[in-house]
Order: C-alpha cells, then sequence, then structure tokens
C-alpha cells in the first residue's frame, strides 16, 4: 500500500506530497526527501544517453525494512515518489507503474489548467482524489 | 401582540410578534424536512397551498421572501412568506412593506396544525423572482433569534453549499451583485428594501453578515438565502404542481443551463473563439475568467470541473459549463466535487442542439420562463412550468421555454418542451440570476444578455405576461426594457471602471494665505506699486519697539525676546502707529535688543495704542495681535488714524474692501506695506541678536558644564 506519494518539482522541492498514516507524515518526507539522491543518482548515470532513451520509470530506489520507495521522473525533470509498504508483498512492479502512469497523467491534467502555475503546489481535487484512491487502493 | 423581541440589527428586518414568532417557529418546525436549516420543498409548499391563496399571490411570497433567490426556504425566509402569506390573507398587496405592521397570523387550511395553519401567509410566486432579484445579502432580513442558528446553517449552506438546493436565483444575484442589485430588480429590490427596513429585530444579519463580507459571497449569501427560500418555495411549488419534477430537478437546477445562458454563453465563446465547434485555448479561456474575479484555486478548480478531456482547452460545452461554474460560484454556490451531470459536455452538447432551433426566441424562451415561474399560474395546471410560464394577464413579451400546455399560445421553444426539465422553473429562475450574472461578468455582453436578463426583470416585475405576444414583441419589448436596464446594470466591469475612476477629490481650497503676509502683501502690491517701494524704503531697523510693551498681552509666557517679537508684529499691525513710530521704533529696536522687554514695553506702550486702530491690509497673522492690540488698546483712546478709514480701523478684517476705499486706504497699504516690511527686517534683525545671544549662553553653559565636570570627580574619588 502507497503509504506516501510526493510530486517533486524539478528544482527538487515538494508540489505535492501526501502520506497515509498521516501520524508519521514526517518520517516520510524525510524519506522522500532522501530519495532524491538516488533520484539524481539514476538521473545522471543515464546522462549521456538522450532523455529518450532514460527510462521514466526509475523503479525500487531502496529498500528499507519498513517500506520500499520507487521513482519516477518526467522529462521536465518533475519527480514522483512512491512509498509503499513493504509489507505489502503483493505490489509487483506493474502496479507500481501503473500507478506511476496514472499519477503521471494526473499531473498532466494539472498542468493543463491554465490556472495552474508550474511550480504551485498542487491543489487539485481531481489529483487528490486519483491520490486518494491509489493509497487507499493499493492497500 | 407586540412587537418581537428579535435583535435589531440595524433595520431591515421583520419584527416578528411574539405570537407569530411562535406559529411561524412551529410553522418552521413542521416544515423542517432536515436538520440543514432548509425546510422541505414539499412541505412549505403544501403550507402555502393550504394557505389558499392563489398561486400568484404565493409565488409573489415565495420570491419576496427570498426563498426563490436562494432555492430553498431558510428560516428567514420562511418567515417572512409566512408573513407575506399573513399579509396576503389579510388582504394587503404581497409586498415587502406589508409586513411591517402587525399581521395576523396567516391562515392554513387543511395543515395539520390548524392552529399554525391560520398563520401562514399565502406565498407568491413572485417572491421567486423577487428572490432571483434581490442580490442583496440576506443580513436584510431578520429572523428571530430562534431561528438564528437555523440562518446561519441556511446561510452558510446557502453560501458555502449552494448546489444542493436549486437556487436560480443565487447563481444570478451573486453573478452580478452590482448587475442583479441594480438591473435585474428594480421592483424586487424595492421590496427587498422595504423588507430589510422592515425586518428589525432578527440577528441574521451577524451570522450571515461575515458570510457576506466577500464581495463575492454578499450577494452570494443572498442569493443563496433566498435561493434558500426560493429552492424550498420552488420545491414547493414544484411539488405543488408538477409531479414530474422531482426535488432532484431542484437541486440540480443550479447546474442547468437555461437556453439564455448557454446563448450568452456561447456569444461569449464566440468572442473568444469565432468558430463554435473549435476549442478555446487556456491561456485565452484563463484570461477571461479571470475577469470573473473568483480566486485562481477556484478557477483552477472549476477549470478542472470543466475541462473534461483535460486536454487545456475548452469546447463550447466545456466552456459553458465552466462559465456556468463560476457563474454559480460568483452567486455562492459552492463548487461541486464533480462536474454536475448536466454540464457534462454529453448532456450540453444535447442541449446545444436544441437550443438553437429557438435560438431566436431564446431570449424570449428564457423570459417566458421567468415570467412564468414569476407568474402566478394556476395551480391546476398539470405540469408546474406551464402554469408558471403562462403569462395570462400582463401582455408581456415573456416567452416561454416551458411548454406551456394549453396556456396562452406562446413560442415555447420546442427544445423546452422536449426537454421539460430544462424548462423548469429552476431554469427561468437560473436565467436572471445567471443573466445578472454574465452581465456583470461582461458587460460587453449586455445587449444580448441585458435581453435576456431583462426577460428575468421584466416578468418579474410584471405579472405573468401574456405569452401570447408573438416573439418579435416580445423580443422588442425585451430589448427595450433591456435598455432601460442598461443604464442601471452594472457589470463587473463597469463597477471595475468606476473604481478605476474615483470621484476626483472637490478641489482642495485654494490656499488662502490667511496668515501668510505674502499674500496680502502681493494684491497689495499689486495695487499699489509705490506702496511697495516705500515700504523698502525705510530702513530695517524699524523695529517697532514700542511694540514690545504691547505684546506682552498675548504673549504673557513667552519671553521677553518672543515678546519683541510679537510686539513687532504688533507694530505691523498696526502701520499707522508705524508711520508715526517708525522713528520710535527704531530707537526702540535699538534699545530693544540691548535692553529687554521692560523698556521695549514702555515705549512700544504708546505704539500700541496707535496700532491699536486696524490697519487695512492687516496681515492675518498680524490680525490676532491686532486683534489682541486692539483689544489692550481698546480701553485705550485710540487716536484715528488718518490714514486707517474708519472702515479699516476695526481691524477685525484683514482687508477691509480696499477697493472700496478712497485713496486714503490706499496710502494706508502702502504705508502698512512699508511698516510690515520694516517689521520683518527689525524682527529678522533681532531674530539673529537672539540667535547670538542663545549661542552665548550655550556657551555659558557649556563652561559651567565643565567646571561642573571637573570639580565633581574629586567627590567622586
Amino acid at each position: 500500500m502507497a503509504v506516501c506519494i510526493a510530486v517533486i518539482a524539478k528544482e527538487n522541492y515538494p508540489l505535492y506530497i501526501r502520506s497515509i498514516p498521516t501520524e508519521n507524515e514526517l518520517k516520510f518526507h524525510y524519506t522522500v526527501h532522501t530519495s532524491l539522491d538516488v533520484v539524481e543518482e539514476k538521473i545522471s548515470a543515464v546522462g549521456k544517453a538522450l532523455v529518450d532513451q532514460r527510462e521514466l520509470y526509475l523503479g525500487l530506489l531502496y529498500p528499507t525494512e519498513d517500506y520500499k520507495v520507487y521513482g519516477y521522473v518526467t522529462n521536465s525533470k518533475v519527480k514522483f515518489v512512491i512509498v509503499v509498504d513493504s509489507s505489502n508483498t503483493a505490489l509487483r512492479d506493474n502496479e507500481i507503474r501503473s500507478m506511476f502512469r496514472k499519477l503521471h497523467n494526473s499531473y498532466t491534467d494539472v498542468m493543463c489548467n491554465p490556472f495552474y502555475n508550474p511550480g504551485d503546489p498542487i491543489q487539485s481535487k481531481a489529483f487528490d482524489n486519483m491520490v486518494s484512491a491509489m493509497m487507499v487502493q493499493v492497500c | 401582540m407586540d412587537q418581537g423581541p428579535g435583535t435589531v440589527s440595524g433595520g431591515g428586518f421583520i419584527s416578528l410578534s411574539e405570537n407569530e414568532q411562535r406559529c411561524y417557529s412551529d410553522l418552521y418546525t413542521l416544515c423542517k424536512a432536515d436538520s440543514s436549516g432548509k425546510l422541505a420543498a414539499s412541505k412549505v409548499g403544501e403550507l402555502f397551498r393550504a394557505s389558499q391563496l392563489p398561486a400568484d399571490t404565493l409565488h409573489q411570497v415565495t420570491e419576496l421572501c427570498g426563498a426563490k433567490r436562494l432555492g430553498y426556504f431558510g428560516t428567514g425566509q420562511f418567515y417572512v412568506a409566512l408573513k407575506l402569506l399573513a399579509a396576503a390573507q389579510s388582504g394587503f398587496p404581497v409586498r415587502l412593506e406589508s409586513i411591517k405592521s402587525e399581521m395576523p397570523l396567516p391562515r392554513f387550511v387543511g395543515m395539520k396544525n390548524d392552529a399554525e395553519v391560520l398563520r401562514y401567509p399565502n406565498h407568491s410566486q413572485n417572491t421567486e423572482s423577487q428572490g432571483h432579484q434581490l442580490g442583496k445579502p440576506p443580513t436584510t432580513i431578520a429572523w428571530p433569534s430562534l431561528d438564528k442558528n437555523s440562518l446561519k446553517r441556511t446561510e452558510s449552506l446557502g453560501d458555502k453549499q449552494a448546489p444542493q438546493s436549486p437556487p436560480p436565483s443565487p447563481p444570478n444575484s451573486p453573478s452580478s451583485s452590482s448587475y442583479q442589485d441594480k438591473a435585474l430588480s428594480y421592483s424586487y429590490r424595492k421590496q427587498w428594501n422595504s423588507t430589510e427596513q422592515l425586518t428589525a429585530s432578527y440577528e441574521s444579519k451577524h451570522p450571515s453578515r461575515p458570510l457576506l463580507q466577500q464581495e463575492v459571497s454578499s450577494p452570494s449569501n443572498y442569493g443563496s438565502k433566498s435561493s434558500l427560500t426560493h429552492s424550498s418555495v420552488t420545491q414547493a411549488l414544484s411539488v405543488e404542481r408538477s409531479a414530474e419534477e422531482g426535488s432532484a430537478d431542484n437541486h440540480d437546477d443550479p447546474w442547468r443551463i437555461t437556453e439564455e445562458q448557454r446563448d450568452y454563453y456561447t456569444i461569449q465563446f464566440k468572442s473568444l473563439q469565432p468558430d463554435l465547434s473549435s476549442l478555446i485555448s487556456g491561456s485565452v479561456a484563463k484570461n477571461f475568467f479571470t475577469k470573473s474575479k473568483l480566486s485562481i484555486p477556484e478557477l483552477s478548480h472549476i477549470w478542472e470541473l470543466s475541462d473534461v478531456d483535460c486536454d487545456g482547452a475548452l469546447t463550447l460545452p466545456e466552456f459553458c459549463a465552466a462559465f456556468h461554474l463560476i457563474v454559480a460560484r460568483k452567486n455562492g454556490y459552492s463548487l461541486p466535487e464533480k462536474l454536475p451531470q448536466t454540464l457534462q459536455p454529453a448532456f450540453l452538447q444535447i442541449d446545444a442542439v436544441s437550443p438553437k432551433t429557438k435560438r431566436d426566441g431564446a431570449f424570449l424562451g428564457s423570459y417566458s420562463e421567468l415570467v412564468p415561474s414569476s407568474q402566478q399560474k394556476e395551480p391546476a395546471h398539470s405540469e408546474q412550468w406551464e402554469a408558471i410560464n403562462e403569462l395570462p394577464t400582463t401582455p408581456e413579451p415573456l416567452i416561454v421555454f416551458e411548454d406551456e400546455s394549453g396556456t396562452a399560445p406562446q413560442e415555447t421553444n420546442t427544445v423546452e418542451s422536449t426537454h421539460p426539465p430544462l424548462s423548469d422553473k429552476s431554469t427561468s429562475k437560473q436565467e436572471p440570476r445567471i443573466d445578472s450574472c454574465m452581465s456583470a461578468f461582461s458587460p460587453k455582453r449586455n445587449p444580448a444578455f441585458k435581453d435576456t436578463s431583462v426577460d428575468e426583470h421584466t416578468p418579474v416585475e410584471n405579472p405573468p405576461a401574456a405569452k401570447t405576444d408573438p416573439p418579435q414583441e416580445l423580443e422588442h419589448q425585451v430589448k427595450s426594457r433591456t435598455r432601460q436596464r442598461s443604464y442601471s446594470s452594472t457589470s463587473i466591469d463597469d463597477a471595475m471602471k468606476k473604481v478605476e475612476e474615483p470621484p476626483r477629490p472637490p478641489p482642495r481650497p485654494q490656499k488662502t494665505h490667511s496668515r501668510a503676509s505674502s499674500l496680502d502683501l502681493n494684491t497689495i502690491f499689486q495695487q499699489n506699486s509705490q506702496g511697495f517701494k516705500r515700504g523698502w524704503l525705510p530702513p530695517p531697523a524699524l523695529p517697532p519697539r514700542p511694540l514690545a510693551g504691547q505684546i506682552p498681552h498675548f504673549v504673557s509666557s513667552t519671553e521677553t525676546t518672543s515678546q519683541q517679537k510679537p510686539v513687532r508684529k504688533l507694530n505691523f499691525a498696526d502701520f499707522s502707529k508705524f508711520s508715526e513710530e517708525e522713528e520710535n521704533a527704531a530707537k526702540n529696536e535699538a534699545q530693544g535688543q540691548l535692553s529687554k522687554a521692560a523698556g521695549s514695553s514702555e515705549e512700544s506702550s504708546p505704539l500700541k495704542k496707535d496700532i491699536l486702530p486696524a490697519q487695512p491690509p492687516l496681515k492675518p497673522i498680524r490680525r490676532k495681535y491686532r486683534l489682541e492690540s486692539q483689544n489692550l488698546d481698546s480701553q485705550e483712546p485710540t487716536p484715528p488714524l488718518p490714514p486707517p478709514s474708519s472702515s479699516s480701523a476695526p481691524g477685525t478684517k484683514p482687508y477691509p474692501p480696499v477697493q472700496k476705499q478712497s485713496s486714503r486706504q490706499k496710502r494706508a497699504i502702502q504705508t502698512a506695506i512699508r511698516k510690515n516690511k520694516e517689521a520683518n527686517a527689525v524682527l529678522a534683525r533681532l531674530n539673529s541678536e537672539l540667535q547670538q545671544q542663545l549661542k552665548e549662553a550655550h556657551l555659558d553653559r557649556i563652561t559651567l558644564e565643565t567646571q561642573l565636570d571637573q570639580l565633581r570627580p574629586v567627590s567622586y574619588l
């Protein structure tokens, strides 16, 4: 179950962060933050190759005892980070990918809104709903 | 029955007697359907019907009380409606003024509680239409404290969660708060105003006030409030009238786009994108919708809702939906979480087809819709809207979209008939509101919009217009009405323009140099150039020493040195004396600088006497001194100075009409000028001397302090 979903902007500040057990929010924020290093590492690893060749889905960034962190980066260097509970072993890679795809689509929809300024925190209700569905559903 | 205790929140509250309060609260609870504070439309309708008043009256009452606007009955609206019913039953016209006075309790027949039943005033559908147009904040409605909470709830509900109640009026009212207030409901506004005045003791004002603070919220609050009542009334009426119109329709009303609105939206779309079948880009739409002055998050949310395909552009249905949402939001409806079904592009696409058929009469249709709703239609009609839509009495150019089954051969849009839901009262209600909103939104569209808005407006104002009028007439009339309204309507842009051009501040009063001697001197100089020259002739050492003595009277607290100054001023005032005492003054000044005021005062005292006679061109500043000197010298016999004529003598006036004076005054003026200059010079010198003395004193002080310091350390050790 996705316990935390975060959208990080290109400048590495969070556009959207949401975690499910809200009491551990700080922990997840920290986790996401530290995962950014891994994301950067993975991005730069393919630096030589063209951006197109770099896969958007970064896969498991790093596992910990309690949870796993998956990463996804868009072509505009917007990063999606999903933290899932390690206890939920039923989650397969495909499911994570689909989650990222949905995230990406929702993010695109948010961007399509002319009233949304890139770089603003995402306050779209539709996006919220989608994320909530993902966080609940995956559990 | 005594007037109800209700808190008087500042006028505009209906005061209910205790009996009335009791009855009304009973009735309220009777009709209360949910805990939201809104009354069940069905029960309210039942109650109204039980009042045995004609449908027209009920409509009027509904509108007046604001329920129509809100779309449902809140406590406030309900009470107002009850009172109106009572008034109607008593034979009074259904107006807000009627309920100012004590009203017998309304009577209702067939209600459970007969006693209370008796009290219910007749609702009139007019109230509905009124509600549309009354965009005033609900604060005006005062409700007994009993219902304060419910009212608050309703208000908050109406304000925040309007969508649930199908308050067609709210969309109209808020969107163009200014527009609505001015353009839409002339009559209702008056009524509303009267209601406001009437309602005295209800504190609804307060709860609603905070809600109303916002620009949008205030009209929306009102709208929501009225919509609350309206919705309930509407519901009541709908229940009363039509079976097919379920409450669902009423609830959806705010989200249904009427033909008028659609046309308006289409026109707006065209303004942005001539091709109706293509898209409006996001940036264009953003600029356009930003004009609505909604907050960006709200606009963002609206966009989210309306841009179904999330392509960053709006098709016509999407645009209509977005526009409609904006209108609704401005009218106080809170934005839904998801797009209502009636705003779905697919739904709107279908609607778009049919309305076009009656595009010509669209305005009229919407107009007629409004009228019918506002009008009292025989309840006997199977379709409530038919009855409502019918405009039997007045030949108002109301084109009833609604299918009027068997009623006047009005032009009814086929579409309307095919889409009964569209022709709901709610839509008609929405039209005026939305029209008002739209008009407010974009004043440019006023002409077209006004037609529609006028439609709603006129129907409201006028009792059911004859549907039989041919569309052309209707249109013509509508347009004429529109024109009338155009002047009064205020759109957002107009409001903005007005804001941009704030009334120029009144021209600052010219600095009348009442005190500035320069001014006086200038005028004097103009008059007497010679005098000017002469004024400078005397050497600066002219200090009217004698004045020093005169000064004390008004410079008691000042030091002698300062006294000297005023003395000089006094001297100035006493020009006549000046001329005589010039020499003396010179001497005095020389002496005064060295000596202190004592000596000068003695010398100046004689001067003072001379100064007493008012010099004609007394400087305003000097005037003070002069007056004082005059007071002082009033006792002393003042030799009338030749130059200053008696007219100038009083000296109260700085400028006795010199022009009228003879040459003597001229001379006097010249003399005065000269003296003033001399006095100036004298004072300047005095000032410099005093400064010198001050410096010396400072030096002394410093030396003393150093000595003290030198002595001090000894002791500290």
